[in-house]
């Protein structure tokens, strides 16, 4: 595909000129996703076609939804519509379609709330605006769901802390409950129970690649650097997205870690069953898909009989595995006396360490007890920045502090590179902007949106090119690498622009053993 | 007759705002929250928690963070209906407490500071092209309520009094259940009809964030998901169901 395919934003000098745009309906109402086929839907238990009683279905997983869940009831019945959210979203202000402001994509479930569930709505439809759920309304929602990553920036920006991920996860659950299912998202999950990754990548293959890498280690620092696989009886369990085994920069990133356990003396393995650390559960709001997914990962541990469970760079994934994997799948620490399932596997846990840790956690604990010793010089050809990606910055922790998802990895970038400078305030830690592709959005189709979706981050950016001499952005999110990748081409930017986080890590660290 | 009507209005609007909001917020705090979701940096302890909250419902604290002009006109709204409400006091209370015998004078201050909020926010919404797009007829009615209540409260202030005396005493009389006449002033009738409406309105109505804002998981949830497993009722059922 050319680039001229796509209409690219004008980039401003600044991030504080970058205005929000006036309202300009249906401007991103031909971007959709492609319908999840049959063989797709089925082995996820949700319909192949759409059914005759599809409504039905729709409103009852709806009632269930809001039954099993505080969030979803609140924020559809607590937000005032006060606008303070409608200039936060990255693709509002990459677009200018009023549907993708936050509380305009909340009225799109709001609206069929009001309408079935609520006295007001039900009697006085045209005054609260209730709308009765059609099909119009369920392609609407189709399109428009599909243009969130789940970000939550707008829920730092809410007085009531209304999160918009939590509704559109809730209509991606109604949708597919439907048959209305998205197919980039549901076919990935196929994978995953298939064959153990999203990409579908076979146990051979997998312990090939690692074979290959290896050797490149080897070429590379002349040290024996190994990448174990079914390592049974390890310490470690490393699981990261397994676009680490081969996609650029993610690969670099892999080869970090490997250093950083070698250079450390860890014993660590990864799994070829659980060779996986993404969970796309989340991003269809499915708890049994998150379960399941989760519990691939409780079964190798189990299994190799580790003490520890480390994560790899991937922002979503990392969200499910700090908040969710205890409630999962019982990865974590603290389960009940007679909590039988979590203390199958926290028994063998070593109480010593979180579980599960981030591998940055693991390498600033390791830089702080003086294990690992740093050359930044090694990186001096690079000016660095940092991107923060919107699952790590604003649904998960590092360390012990809150904040320290935001400073460990600085940490580590300083120490690994002399010239690091931040990006603007307002578009950094809590405040941070989505790449453009999270949340099950990283497909081709979708790549306008996409585009337009990352002009905030990539005005920074740019920015700090222009003005600090930045000459590269780390980041550790696999989606975020990925994204980066593709989109910063058409922004006239080279993709290799976006690095891993342990590959800085990886070219500063000393690997002599002599005295440093 | 007037007295039998508005006697009857009150008692029943404050049996809906009564039963209508803590119906909502026994559905709220019986609804389980099944995973950990505070936005984070999140506080790491309980007591770092209520904080956020109070800062949240004091300060508005998000909002702002995200917007001064609603800020500043959100806040000046809901801090000058409070001391209005305050010194509405004195018509429920007798004795009147020394503290809102003092209060008095401020509380008439807000009143004009409530109306030129609401008047504020009421702009904002028709004149910001996202705001308008998002607002439903009943957002502005809202709005059109709550000015007209705070207008006719002036006008009986400044342009037709009426007898106060006489007002307490019927708002005592409908505590002691020993009705009391009420005067049949129609500017004081009026004020006293649109709070009826807003009292019965409140639990249908996005004025459920008064609710909404201490039950929201990203605020009033606790960093610690490594370190404490949460599970809800309905999420451990699935468990015992799958092994
Ligand atoms: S900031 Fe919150 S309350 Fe205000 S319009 Fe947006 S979602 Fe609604
Ligand atoms: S979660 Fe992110 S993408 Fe979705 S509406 Fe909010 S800001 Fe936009």
């Amino acid at each position: 595909m050319s680039k001229k395919e796509y209409e690219i934003p004008s980039v401003p000098a600044c991030p504080e000129e970058l205005y929000t745009p006036e309202v300009q309906p249906g401007a991103s109402e031909s971007v959709r996703s492609y319908p999840a086929a049959a063989q797709h839907q089925e082995p996820l238990g949700f319909p192949g076609e759409i059914p005759d009683d599809w409504q039905d279905r729709a409103l009852t997983r709806m009632e269930e939804l809001l039954t099993r869940s505080r969030s979803l009831r609140v924020y559809l019945e607590s937000c005032v519509r006060c606008g303070a959210c409608t200039d936060k979203c990255h693709y509002y202000l990459g677009t200018g379609d009023p549907k993708n402001m936050p509380v305009a994509r909340q009225d799109l479930m709001r609206d069929i709330y009001r309408r079935h569930f609520t006295p007001a709505g039900r009697n006085f439809p045209s005054l609260v605006r209730g709308r009765e759920l059609t099909r119009e309304v369920m392609d609407e929602w189709f399109t428009y769901f599909h243009q969130c990553s789940q970000c939550r920036r707008c829920s730092v920006y809410c007085p009531y802390g209304i999160d918009t991920a939590e509704i559109s996860m809730a209509a991606r659950e109604i949708l597919d409950a439907a048959g209305f299912g998205q197919k980039y998202v549901n076919e990935i999950l196929c994978k995953v129970h298939k064959i153990g990754n999203n990409l579908g990548l076979p146990g051979p293959a997998l312990e090939d690649t690692l074979e290959g890498l290896e050797e490149d280690l080897k070429d590379d620092t002349g040290q024996d650097i190994k990448i174990p696989l079914d390592a049974q009886g390890a310490d470690i369990l490393l699981v990261t997205p397994s676009a680490d085994f081969f996609a650029e920069p993610h690969v670099d990133g892999l080869m970090g870690y490997a250093k950083v356990f070698h250079q450390a003396g860890l014993s660590w393995t990864l799994s070829s069953y659980a060779s996986e650390a993404g969970n796309f559960g989340m991003f269809i709001g499915n708890y049994e898909q998150m379960k399941k997914v989760a519990e691939r990962i409780r079964k190798a541990a189990i299994d190799l009989g580790v003490k520890r469970i480390v994560v790899g760079e991937c922002g979503h994934a990392w969200r499910v595995a700090y908040s969710f994997w205890n409630t999962l799948a019982g990865i974590g620490h603290g389960a009940d006396e007679k909590d039988e399932y979590a203390r199958a596997l926290q028994a063998q846990l070593d109480p010593n360490y979180p579980v599960p840790q981030h591998i940055c956690e693991l390498t600033y604990d390791l830089m702080q007890q003086g294990v690992l010793k740093f050359d930044p010089t090694a990186n001096d050809h690079i000016g660095l920045t940092f991107h923060d990606s919107c699952n790590v910055a604003r649904a998960s922790r590092m360390g012990d502090m809150p904040g320290g998802q935001m400073e460990i990895p600085r940490a580590l970038l300083r120490a690994s590179v002399r010239n690091f400078h931040d990006m603007a305030d307002t578009t950094i830690g809590d405040a941070t902007f989505c790449c453009g592709g999270g949340g099950g959005l990283l497909t081709d189709e979708l790549l306008d949106i996409r585009i337009k979706g990352a002009l905030p981050r990539v005005t920074a950016l740019r920015d700090v090119m222009e003005d600090k001499g930045i000459t590269h952005m780390a980041a550790i999110c696999a989606i975020c690498k990925a994204q980066f990748t593709k989109v910063l081409p058409y922004y006239d930017l080279p993709m290799d622009t976006v690095v891993s986080l342990h590959q800085m890590v990886g070219n500063a660290l000393r690997l002599d053993k002599g005295e440093i | 007759m007037v007295t039998a009507i508005f006697a009857i209005l009150f008692y029943a609007a404050t049996a809906i705002l009564l039963v209508g909001l803590g119906m909502r917020i026994a559905l709220y705090a019986r609804t389980p929250a099944p995973l950990s979701i505070p936005t984070t940096p999140a506080p790491t302890s309980r007591g770092g928690v209520a904080f956020r909250v109070a800062t949240e419902v004091v300060l508005f604290n998000s909002l702002f963070r995200s917007n001064k002009w609603i800020w500043l006109l959100g806040w000046v709204f809901h801090a000058a209906l409070l001391l209005v409400l305050l010194r509405h006091l004195r018509y429920f209370l007798e004795p009147v407490p020394q503290w809102v015998v003092l209060i008095q004078p401020f509380g008439l201050y807000a009143a004009f500071a409530m109306v030129a909020a609401l008047a504020g926010l009421w702009f904002r919404r028709v004149a910001v092209d996202r705001v308008r797009y998002v607002s439903a007829p009943s957002d502005h009615l809202m709005l059109a309520l709550l000015i007209a209540i705070g207008a006719s409260g002036l006008a009986i202030k400044y342009l037709a009094p009426t007898d106060i005396a006489a007002v307490k005493a019927f708002f005592l009389g409908l505590m002691r259940f020993d009705w009391q006449p009420l005067p049949a002033d129609p500017m004081l009738l009026i004020h006293l009809l649109l709070v009826v409406a807003l009292m019965v309105i409140f639990p249908f109505s996005k004025l459920l964030h008064v609710a909404g804002v201490f039950f929201s998981p990203t605020r009033n949830q606790v960093d610690n998901p490594r370190e404490r497993r949460r599970l809800a009722p309905w999420a451990a059922e699935l468990e015992r169901n799958n092994r």
